[in-house]
């Protein structure tokens, strides 16, 4: 697909990364040349030097024809005139960066529809969610949520001692009553996708699933259970901050925001009637443990500074919180973090590329058994994919032992009837359903993809 | 320094190497050639060279930076013409390895200088070999292996740049791969038409397969010893106007191609080039005429010999080492220009010399304003800071070259002025020179010391200097 990015900022750049890598073609636009060349630099991209609003540069650009338009400079209204003019000039699917809260609260639908936007972002307000799924189920280091509710993909990291360690796959199950598969382990960088044999060790993350209504049960039968987090203590007064707090008040859970601008406290203590809101500076320890780091079930770092969230969050792991989420911003900086032993970690930028790789697939095929939905698991080093099954996908009503699978592939699920149904071999695919795949090193646009 | 993907690159283009090397073969299986054998056993070679690199290598990471692409670029040409020497040994048509060395740096860099004495000796195979050379060298020898194999690497710009000529390079298409496709795309059906333009002319095939590559690669080797003199005026006319055709920067016919014909004629850089060939030819008729019989000949004589100089062809209809001393000056001079950037031609380029010229006013205005600010535009842009220093120390890098082996062809028993246009035509891709190395003689008479010398300024010339100099500095093999 021909898509074209305004504003080579950092998230245009990790978005850039993440399509050219799928294999599109991309062009940049942004005003400041320098930033411009350096991404021409490690890109396989054109460049286009000039301001996204501006209706010769955007036929330079070639707008009349992309497939899609994503504007992520940093301003609103910029983001939003510029997928307007690109709308008016040909392309075909526009999305633009919309963080403001006035328009996110107020006015989104409208604008999108009077805009022809095809999708908005607001990639603070995605972390934000994100996070609040992990508080959640605050054992699992990262929650996956498939659309229709019934079906999750839970990230955890086995502790030393844990029970699991030594015990194989095949055994695993007869451990456990409750119906759940293992769908991928991480060990160091390397992501496997266990068969049954495979030894499960202290140290590794694995992502399982389970039919919800049975993920408790699981969780507490291998001793991974671990309260809702009621108590939750956020630092930084961020627009992710906004988000998070909102979302948790509204469940019952009280916040605590600690920022040091006292106009961003004024302004939340406005937004946020229910939350505490200190002014400080979180850097001070005894600040923190003033207002009661050590009682807290949660501790989400969301200032805008990586370094001052891994190390911050460094500390309030050696004062045992028991959940700790650290927000990192430079890709760079996520295996440095989880070095020290940080293991939920968000970044919005992969968010956001998660939620436009999604869509760029779902548009790549609109015949056959597309793409509906697309997650990136495991930091990204394997992807979770949802199919719908159609009529001219010829292994239908096989069953799943008899057929030949391409290597590190694994059908995690079958929804049937809006139910999950953990698939054994002997189960098989019917016409109508929607498959969930796991797969790692593929680039799967079609169900048909996945056969050897 | 990803050495391991530095290899695996030149392990592709050996193969490629290989792969071109089967057309000669093809044609002294034709002609029934001795040469047949030296064409075999130098693919066998190619093959195994390759092969095992590429099976070696197993590079980790396809990720390269700047550094990798100017090493890659320059060993590759290296490899090239090394490889591409040794038919000429094998078979001893040219028993000297210096000798058959610089005649392919001289093919791949499209530059057209020859030691041959006596060219209608030479077996078909290995004329067709020569000229080839001149075609694949013409729009670069990375540019193809990228346009054929995908995803040669992730970062594959620093190799485009590396190899392909001008100040500033632009993709046409955002993938470096597809870009490379549209230029050999464009390269192959020009190629194609001036082929048939030649047939129709009544000129045998092999010959208009040989006069076509050099014309495309705006080399300029050819079968016989007048060059082109011996063809009919409808031939020569043909091959003067595709070498300025050739002489044109490709992203104008890309352009073409995607109907924005206005845009190509808003061109600064292909006005100023048209507009140097037409003060040159009205220069050299007016001062020539007393010398032909006739307007058109006259006309022809000096479109062609222009058209060729400027172009950094070096064909030849007539011997202007018997012009007036202007005429001799004007020709001169052009070589030195070249062509239009991004062109398969030599030279310092018309842009970087248009962008030269409309600097040098800035800095007169400059010091009779000292605070006016201007900016310096070229297609319509204003050229940035960075480009316009770039350019004034590529000029400044280029004269201290050229003035460098200038000097050190001085030991050699010749004239200043066969020395000078030696080094010109040689830096500058062109091929024949003036005085001893003039259209109708050859190099042959320098040293091997010399040759060698002239090998490295046609690469250097070919590549632009840097990539040469900065990719076999040992400094850069170095480990992080």
């Amino acid at each position: 697909m021909k898509i074209i990015i305004a504003g080579c900022g950092k998230i245009g750049e990790s978005l850039i990364g993440a399509l050219v890598k799928e294999g599109h073609d991309v062009i940049a636009i942004d005003k400041d040349s320098e930033a411009l060349s350096e991404i021409i630099n490690i890109y396989d991209v054109i460049g286009v030097c000039g301001i996204s609003t501006d209706c010769e540069v955007l036929a330079e650009a070639g707008a009349d024809k992309a497939d899609m338009f994503i504007a992520v400079t940093g301003t609103d209204e910029l983001n939003m005139l510029s997928c307007y003019i690109a709308k008016t000039l040909g392309a075909k699917h526009t999305i633009a960066r919309i963080r403001d809260r006035a328009y996110n609260e107020n006015n989104l639908d409208f604008l999108q529809q009077k805009l022809g936007l095809s999708m908005s972002i607001n990639p603070e307000r995605f972390a934000a969610y994100d996070i609040y799924h992990v508080l959640k189920f605050p054992s699992a280091v990262h929650v996956e949520t498939f659309s229709t509710r019934n079906f999750e993909i839970i990230e955890l990291i086995l502790k030393e001692n844990s029970p699991l360690s030594g015990v194989k796959v095949i055994d695993l199950r007869k451990l456990n009553p409750a119906k759940f598969l293992i769908c991928a382990v991480q060990r160091g960088e390397q992501v496997y996708i266990p068969d049954g044999n495979f030894e499960l060790r202290s140290g590794d993350k694995i992502a399982l699933t389970a039919a919800p209504t049975e993920i408790l049960k699981l969780l507490r039968g291998l001793k991974l259970t671990q309260k809702q987090a009621k108590n939750v203590m956020i630092l930084g007064g961020s627009r992710t901050s906004y988000y998070l707090a909102k979302r948790l008040l509204a469940s019952g859970s009280t916040v605590t925001i600690i920022d040091k601008d006292p106009v961003r406290c004024q302004e939340l203590c406005d937004a946020l009637p229910g939350a505490t809101i200190i002014l400080g500076d979180g850097a001070n320890q005894e600040l923190l443990l003033e207002e009661g780091l050590r009682e807290v079930d949660a501790f989400v770092t969301l200032t805008n500074i990586d370094e001052e969230n891994i190390l911050i969050s460094y500390y309030a792991s050696s004062m045992n919180v028991p959940k700790i989420v650290t927000k990192v911003n430079r890709n760079e900086f996520i295996p440095l973090a989880s070095n020290l032993g940080l293991d939920t970690i968000v970044s919005p930028r992969r968010t956001i590329c998660d939620v436009i790789l999604r869509l760029t697939r779902a548009l790549h095929n609109s015949v056959g058994s597309n793409v509906e939905k697309l997650y990136k698991i495991m930091d990204g080093n394997a992807e979770a994919l949802k199919f719908n099954v159609s009529p001219d996908f010829k292994y239908s009503n096989i069953p799943l032992k008899e057929i030949k699978f391409k290597k590190n592939i694994l059908i995690a699920g079958i929804i049937r009837n809006n139910k999950a149904l953990i698939p054994t071999g002997d189960d098989a695919i019917q016409l109508g359903d929607k498959v969930i795949v796991i797969s790692t090193g593929h680039t799967l646009y079609d169900l048909a993809d996945i056969i050897a | 320094m990803n050495r391991r993907m530095v290899l695996n690159t030149l392990g592709y283009i050996s193969v490629a190497n290989a792969i071109l090397m089967l057309l000669p073969t093809i044609v002294s299986i034709i002609y029934r050639e001795a040469c047949l054998w030296a064409f075999l056993i130098t693919i066998g070679i190619s093959l195994l060279m390759g092969l095992l690199l590429i099976l070696l290598s197993r590079p980790g990471t396809k990720v390269i930076y700047a550094k990798e692409g100017f090493v890659i670029v320059s060993y590759a040409w290296l490899i090239m013409a090394g490889i591409g020497a040794l038919p000429f040994v094998i078979s001893g048509e040219i028993p000297s390895y210096v000798d058959a060395f610089f005649e392919m740096v001289s093919g791949f860099t499209t530059t057209g200088a020859s030691i041959l004495t006596d060219v209608e000796a030479m077996s078909k195979g290995l004329l067709f070999w020569r000229s080839f050379s001149h075609w694949i060298g013409g729009m670069g020898v990375l540019v193809f292996v990228m346009a054929i194999i995908p995803n040669i690497s992730d970062r594959s710009i620093h190799i485009l740049r590396a190899e392909m000529p001008g100040p500033e390079v632009g993709k046409l298409r955002p993938k470096a791969g597809d870009t490379a496709k549209i230029l050999y795309l464009i390269y192959i059906v020009m190629t194609v038409v001036q082929i048939v333009l030649l047939l129709f002319g009544g000129m045998p095939l092999f010959e208009s397969l040989v006069h076509t590559f050099g014309t495309a690669g705006t080399g300029g080797f050819g079968v016989k010893a007048d060059s082109i003199a011996s063809y009919s005026p409808y031939l020569q006319w043909v091959i003067a106007i595709f070498m300025i055709f050739f002489g044109v920067n490709f992203n104008l016919y890309y352009l073409i191609l995607i109907r924005k014909i206005k845009s190509v004629f808003k061109s600064t850089e292909l006005w100023a080039y048209l507009g140097i060939i037409i003060v040159s030819i009205t220069l050299i008729c007016i001062n020539i005429y007393s010398m032909y019989d006739g307007f058109s000949e006259t006309l022809r004589a000096s479109v062609f010999q222009v058209a060729s100089i400027i172009s950094t062809t070096g064909y030849a209809t007539t011997d202007f080492n018997l012009w007036p001393v202007l005429s001799k000056t004007v020709l001169l001079i052009i070589m030195i220009v070249g062509a239009c950037a991004g062109s398969t031609a030599g030279g310092l380029k018309v842009s970087r010399a248009v962008i030269l010229v409309k600097a040098v006013f800035r800095e007169f205005k400059k010091m009779l304003h000292p605070r006016s600010v201007r900016v310096v535009k070229m297609e319509g842009k204003s050229v940035e800071e960075n480009t316009l220093s770039s350019v004034t120390t590529y000029f400044a890098v280029y004269m201290m070259c050229v003035l460098m082996i200038f000097l050190c062809l001085g030991f050699e028993p010749f004239s200043i002025e066969t020395n000078f246009s030696a080094t010109l035509a040689c830096f500058n891709n062109i091929g024949p020179g003036l005085g001893s190395v003039g259209p109708t003689s050859s190099y042959a008479q320098y040293s091997d010391f010399s040759k060698i010398l002239l090998s490295i300024a046609m690469l250097l010339g070919r590549l632009e200097i840097y990539p040469l100099i900065l990719g076999l500095n040992p400094v850069v093999w170095k480990k992080r």
